[in-house]
């Protein structure tokens, strides 16, 4: 059965892999500069972003990118325990690609810096155009190095380590229609939780009837997710999009996400975009609202995120292509304005601002308007 | 559970399944009488810039970072990740 189960993949790969003469190219030269705003639950994480990409010959291209979180919280968690607060987080990666034949390599590297987290990672991918280049096959790798601080204690400084394996295949099935198919696997080790946010549980001797305590997570986390994508050109010019991703982790948490856009052009300077996407997620099995006494177990969760909720986001955007006497040189440029509505729905987390007693709060939800503006240039 | 089954079957066998996919590579199994069904000259509605999923990549890389941000779910988007560094 198993030699079968061999035979049978080996000739999928086969049939994937049947080379042809033709050439791949890179993708062309752009820079796209970008504000971003974001509003909701009490939070404001707005900036710029910049991206340029541009060819230093045929077969290399190199990538630049810089963008900006200015962060104003007062987020339910916030406002139950602690006070609003303000701070800036950058972030900035440096990428390589360099095309031979048909297989494409690229090398990436990032870093994201706050007053209290330091992110840096290098990734590397490769992909290759087969079967008359209406296949393509790719694999990737990542490793990220994470600091953990806490702001006010100099004596705290925790370290976390992420292992990401990625493998994709994209096939062109007709004239009209292009399927993709992903998986990726993720290992998280070392210092996996907020060193701020705290778990609450009854404690009856206090006033309030309520206690708190910080948050502990497991050190290790194992994820895997698999993405199902298609897009279809419809006659009448226009793209319709779809989206399912399923993920799952070793802290029992099964999320998945359906995803549907359209794009359509207007006429030759006009284009619109629309989507909406569906995401649920069940709960970690050491997440808890509301713990029934203090140190009631090994691991202890409360935050939002590891909880079981679900969102909706309606979204929609228009690109505008400039008058070549508005643009710079013969170069085409675009400014488009993307807007999207989240809706955010708690299943088991209580809002423990709002009244209703101890463990009794209504659940929480919020929504939130994200807005991109950005300017692309083709050069 | 049974996904993090095929996590750890992929894990245990990592090195046999790279092989294997480079030797299907190197090979082109030739032997195979199947021929690409979608020539070049008829991908012309394909090619088209509205079809190009990463049409505009540095939104892309936005909208991920918000729902990396704000959901437990990640992976398998097809591009490099590697954490949004968001306590």
């Amino acid at each position: 059965m198993a030699v079968t189960k061999l035979k049978l993949l080996i000739l999928l790969l086969c049939w994937l892999t049947i080379n042809s003469s033709h050439a791949a190219v890179l993708a062309p030269d752009r820079a796209d500069v970008l504000y971003h705003n974001y509003q909701g639950g009490g939070m404001k994480i707005d900036g710029p972003a910049i991206l340029l990409r541009k060819k230093a010959t045929e077969s290399v291209a190199v990538s630049a990118y810089y963008y900006v979180d200015m962060i104003s919280s007062a987020s339910v968690d916030v406002m139950s325990t602690a006070s609003p607060y303000s701070e800036k987080r950058n972030e900035a990666q440096l990428g390589v690609e360099y095309l031979r034949n048909k297989t494409l390599m690229s090398m990436n590297f990032r870093q994201s810096d706050e007053s209290d987290y330091l992110a840096k990672s290098i990734s590397v991918n490769i992909s290759q155009d087969t079967f008359g280049d209406l296949t393509n096959l790719s694999m990737g790798l990542s490793f990220g190095d994470d600091q953990v601080m806490r702001n006010g204690d100099d004596n705290f400084n925790e370290q976390s380590k992420h292992y990401q394996l990625r493998v994709g295949i994209n096939q062109i099935l007709t004239t009209n229609l292009n399927a993709n198919l992903s998986f990726e696997a993720i290992t998280d080790q070392g210092y996996l939780n907020n060193p701020y946010r705290t778990v609450r549980y009854i404690d009856n001797t206090l006033p309030a009837g309520v206690g708190y305590q910080v948050e502990v997570y497991p050190n290790t986390r194992n994820s895997f997710a698999g993405k199902f994508s298609m897009s279809y050109f419809l006659p009448y010019r226009a793209a319709l999009f779809f989206n399912y991703r399923y993920f799952s982790d070793s802290w029992d948490i099964n999320a998945d996400d359906i995803e549907l856009g359209y794009r359509h052009p207007l006429n030759k300077s006009l284009e619109l975009e629309f989507k909406v996407r569906y995401y649920q997620q069940s709960q970690a099995n050491f997440y808890n609202d509301l713990f029934p006494y203090q140190d009631a177990q090994n691991f202890l969760a409360r935050d939002k995120e590891l909880s079981d909720f679900n969102d909706f986001t309606v979204g929609a955007g228009v690109t505008y292509t400039l008058p070549a006497r508005f643009s710079f040189g013969d170069w085409r440029s675009e400014a488009t304005l993307q807007w999207d509505y989240i809706d955010f729905t708690y299943n088991n987390f209580r809002d423990p601002t709002a009244e209703g007693g101890i463990g009794n709060e209504p659940f929480y939800g919020f929504s939130a308007n994200v807005i991109r503006m950005f300017f692309s240039l083709y050069f | 559970m049974k996904s993090l089954r095929i996590l750890i079957i992929i894990r245990k066998n990592w090195l046999k399944l790279l092989i294997l996919f480079t030797l299907a590579n190197l090979t082109g199994c030739a032997s195979l009488d199947i021929k690409p069904w979608v020539k070049p000259y008829q991908r012309q509605h394909l090619a088209d810039k509205i079809m190009t999923k990463s049409r505009h990549p540095i939104a892309n890389m936005h909208i991920s970072h918000v729902y990396e941000a704000r959901e437990s779910a990640r992976g398998a988007e097809g591009t490099g990740g590697g954490g949004c560094g968001c306590n």
